[in-house]
């Protein structure tokens, strides 16, 4: 399209500002490639995976990549390149259940400090401040201790740790909302809480909580990588990208292509939701950066 | 601001206070009897009645809560049930290690990510600028952990240069041990710290009283030493307080990698024999820390800058 058409277009529709944005940012377009491929891997995992990630293959254990194993094969003899999709499908799934989770209760906590009573909005503030001030994988490590290592553990502690963060975004602004003039004057004329709430507070949080969110994906997947190294998030038979670095360190001396096979994707996804996130928050909320 | 570290130091009391009515209010909620929790598979049923009675588990649970609550305002951890022994002396027996690491790993991330910022924003462009930047995108997406991996595959496996595992005896072979782990714990920070001071000295050097300064003819270094790194360093003071959190998780892997003793190790070890009372032991001391480390970075926050002063 050149110049002089555009110039006749008339204004554009937010959509395609929005495109026309991304198309201009190519760290962003390269982060949504990434998350895409990522996205992808993980649902079609059963299908990309050239052989089951928990089958023992004939062939040399530890083997470096190989054209029938393209990232080698590990200290059992399994293929690293099938082990690493399938763990992406754990990675993706904890990181959309814990932050669906965490998005949620945020949601609510928050609307409950912003808009509740003063004593409850200190108390909840006092609870965030010490939810916070918990290392996240040593909190993690404690509520191993209580209900043990899970799938469904590793979801509940980032979960948790993560809350505090949506939750004091949803407070602000609705704390911003409860004084605003338009407010009173709609209160005035007896519009109710849940309608105020759904009209003018949930527009406002929702765009900034899920451009937040999709720049925690990363912590979501380290956690979940870093509990299943220690032998405490998905348990061995289950190849997440923690087990796969845990096999490969207690390797490390024999081959490194396990460590590298777990590692590289870890990498991947946190640039591509890195890059995503930062593109989303440029495009439609450039009010953010500075925060 | 006697009054404002007074306030401070108030809510950082009743925050460690919440943290642990959080810990103590899981031990009860989770699933199962905290007796059999804390002695786990092995224990006999006469073992579990007299636990019981020794944790004050037959008694109200606000009773138990206060009790607890007594004890641990005394510095009273409990005692760890394998060997008898007190858990605040396991902890602290254990927290120098994790604490030299985490101080040379600040201490040198800080330094130099200063440094490179400071520099960065004076000469804007330069190559090592651009190093930087790079240096800062690609760190920050290497979580600790993995870090720490290659750290052991690139330099103790392929180099042989440095020593991967224990923490050394004496003082310069304990240095050497701490090269690796520190590397591993720090380097993430550099970028970010760069950045970071970059980002506001950019900011400040554009303030008016720069100008002025600039415009009574003050030689430029001292005008990027003495007014604008004076504050634009306040952004990377306030990191240290939610940096402590990330490298107290970030230590717990790096022992278990580089075999170090310290907090991170025992806590791992303690969840594998699900001996509670030291994991609490253990969680708390670090929030504790955490806590102070944050109430610390305030006030030299606040007093670096007066107007932080009335924030509270």
């Amino acid at each position: 399209m050149s110049a002089a058409q555009e110039t006749v277009l008339p204004e554009p529709g937010p959509l395609r500002r929005a495109a026309r944005l991304l198309a201009g940012n190519r760290l962003g377009v390269l982060g949504f490639a990434l998350v895409a491929l990522i996205v992808g891997a993980a649902v079609f995992a059963p299908w990309i995976a050239p052989y089951d990630p928990a089958a023992i293959m004939v062939g040399p254990r530890m083997a470096p990549p190989s054209a029938e194993h393209w990232l080698g094969t590990d200290n059992i003899g399994r293929d690293l390149f099938s082990r690493v999709i399938a763990g992406g499908r754990i990675a993706m799934g904890v990181a959309a259940a814990a932050l669906a989770a965490a998005l949620t209760a945020g949601l609510a906590l928050g609307l409950l400090a912003g808009l509740g009573p003063r004593w409850l909005d200190n108390l909840l503030l006092l609870v965030f401040d010490a939810l916070r001030s918990f290392p996240t994988i040593v909190f993690g490590l404690a509520v191993v201790t209580l209900i043990g290592p899970s799938l469904f553990t590793v979801i509940l502690v980032v979960a948790i740790t993560s809350i505090p963060i949506y939750a004091r975004i949803v407070r602000t602004q609705a704390q911003a909302l409860r004084e605003a003039e338009f407010i009173l004057a709609e209160r005035a004329m007896g519009v109710g809480l849940p309608r105020l709430v759904l009209v003018h507070v949930l527009p406002n949080v929702v765009g900034p909580l899920l451009i937040l969110a999709s720049m925690d994906v990363p912590l979501v997947i380290a956690t979940e990588a870093g509990l299943s190294f220690l032998g405490m998030g998905v348990r061995p038979p289950t190849p997440s990208w923690g087990v796969i670095l845990n096999d490969g360190y207690n390797f490390i001396r024999n081959s490194p292509w396990p460590v590298i096979a777990g590692s590289v994707p870890i990498v991947l996804v946190t640039l591509g939701f890195t890059f995503m996130g930062e593109a989303l928050r440029d495009i439609f909320d450039p009010r953010l950066r500075k925060g | 601001m006697l009054i404002y570290a007074l306030q401070r130091l108030a809510l950082s009391v009743v925050i460690v206070a919440v943290a642990l009515s959080i810990l103590t209010l899981m031990l009860h909620v989770a699933p199962g009897d905290p007796a059999v929790m804390i002695l786990g598979p092995r224990a006999t049923p006469e073992l579990i009645a007299q636990t019981r009675v020794e944790m004050g588990l037959d008694r109200p649970l606000a009773v138990q809560i206060l009790t607890f609550f007594g004890n641990i305002a005394q510095g009273d951890l409990g005692r760890d049930v394998f060997t008898g022994r007190e858990v605040s002396t396991i902890v602290f027996e254990q927290l120098p290690y994790t604490l030299a690491l985490i101080a040379i790993s600040i201490a040198w991330s800080g330094a130099l990510g200063i440094a490179l910022g400071a520099f960065s924003a004076l000469r804007r462009n330069s190559w090592l600028d651009t190093l930087t930047g790079v240096l800062s995108v690609g760190t920050i997406s290497i979580p600790a952990f993995v870090m720490a991996l290659y750290a052991v595959l690139v330099f103790a496996v392929w180099l042989r240069w440095l020593p991967a595992i224990g923490a050394g005896e004496g003082l310069w072979d304990g240095l050497v041990h701490l090269a690796l782990p520190s590397f591993a714990m720090g380097i993430s920070w550099v970028g970010y710290v760069a950045r970071m001071v970059r980002a506001s000295m950019l900011e400040v050097m554009g303030r008016p009283h720069v100008r002025m300064a600039r415009a009574f003819g003050l030689p430029e270094r001292r005008i990027a030493r003495s007014h604008v790194l004076r504050i634009a360093v306040l952004p990377a003071v306030t990191l240290i307080g939610t940096g402590a959190a990330h490298l107290f998780s970030a230590a717990v892997f790096v022992e278990v990698i580089f075999a170090r003793p310290g907090v991170g190790a025992l806590l791992v070890s303690a969840v594998n024999e699900r001996n509670y009372p030291i994991v609490l032991g253990a969680v708390l001391v670090t929030t504790g820390i955490i806590v102070l480390a944050t109430l610390v970075s305030d006030l030299v926050v606040a007093w670096l800058d007066p107007r932080q002063r009335e924030a509270l």
